[in-house]
């Protein structure tokens, strides 16, 4: 049976979040859920780990849009790694690498916040 | 297949629709690519023809038409206009933060060819094709 799960963790202060499942308009606020929760308790560096993301629609690269101008107005950014092709080839069809940062691995993510401190 | 108009059910209609185009040969980049327009098709009708009403019916038939595959997806729902709904410029709404009003952009991107056809007062039909690929037997 196919579903989708989100992990939170703290790493170096910041915080990660892990996908699982599929990402579509049925699981999609559960995402919007977690982003504002992280941004209502004011924390603004997020990666995001695709690594057991099987699979996206629009509804859930929107979410990302919803949430990314928040997060940068308070001078932190939605990060994401471990992206499966199939998964990239969504984002990328669409542009989004040139709005996100979106990295092979979690570490290095989580260096690009600790370099731009 | 049939379903209610729920976007729980979406993975069932992935589901379908990936063995069926698994069995017209499509490898399994264009499988992914199908499931998704679909998905983005019937999503759209959920919110958008149904306005997210739970108790309604989507009906989503493949057949071979020619040298494609056509995928047809049967509401009778709200009726839109596609030619309202104009390309965005990706760039720019990526520097805009703007968001929502993609699925028809990736339907389109994803598809050889999606054309709506409605019949007032009755049915819609949103009708997604992509060419067979080469030695497809599937008849």
């Amino acid at each position: 049976m196919n579903t989708f799960k989100i992990d939170l963790r703290e790493t170096k202060s910041i915080n990660v979040l892990d996908l699982k499942g599929y990402l579509d308009a049925h699981t999609a606020p559960e995402l919007e859920k977690a982003f504002q929760k992280l941004i209502d308790g004011k924390k603004f560096s997020i990666v995001v780990n695709c690594k057991d993301l099987t699979y996206i629609s629009s509804a859930g690269l929107g979410v990302f849009m919803a949430y990314i101008e928040d997060v940068r107005k308070n001078n932190g950014d939605i990060k994401l790694s471990n992206m499966s092709p199939k998964v990239y080839n969504v984002f990328d069809l669409l542009g989004f690498p040139l709005l996100y940062d979106i990295t092979k691995d979690e570490n290095e993510a989580i260096q690009r916040f600790a370099a731009k401190k | 297949m049939k379903i209610k108009s729920q976007t729980e059910k979406l993975h069932l209609v992935r589901e379908f629709i990936s063995e069926a185009a698994r069995k017209y040969g499509f490898d399994e980049e264009a499988v992914g690519k199908i499931a998704l327009a679909v998905d983005e098709a019937c999503t759209n009708v959920i919110k958008h023809a149904y306005n997210y009403a739970p108790d309604r019916e989507i009906q989503v038939n493949i057949l071979k038409s020619g040298p494609n595959l056509e995928v047809v997806i049967t509401h009778n729902g709200k009726s839109f206009d596609p030619e309202a709904i104009k390309p965005p410029n990706m760039p720019d709404y990526l520097r805009h933060f703007r968001h929502g009003g993609l699925g028809m952009h990736l339907m389109r991107s994803l598809m050889d060819k999606v054309e709506y056809k409605s019949a007032s007062g009755k049915k819609n039909e949103v009708h997604l094709l992509i060419q067979l690929p080469a030695g497809s037997s599937r008849s």
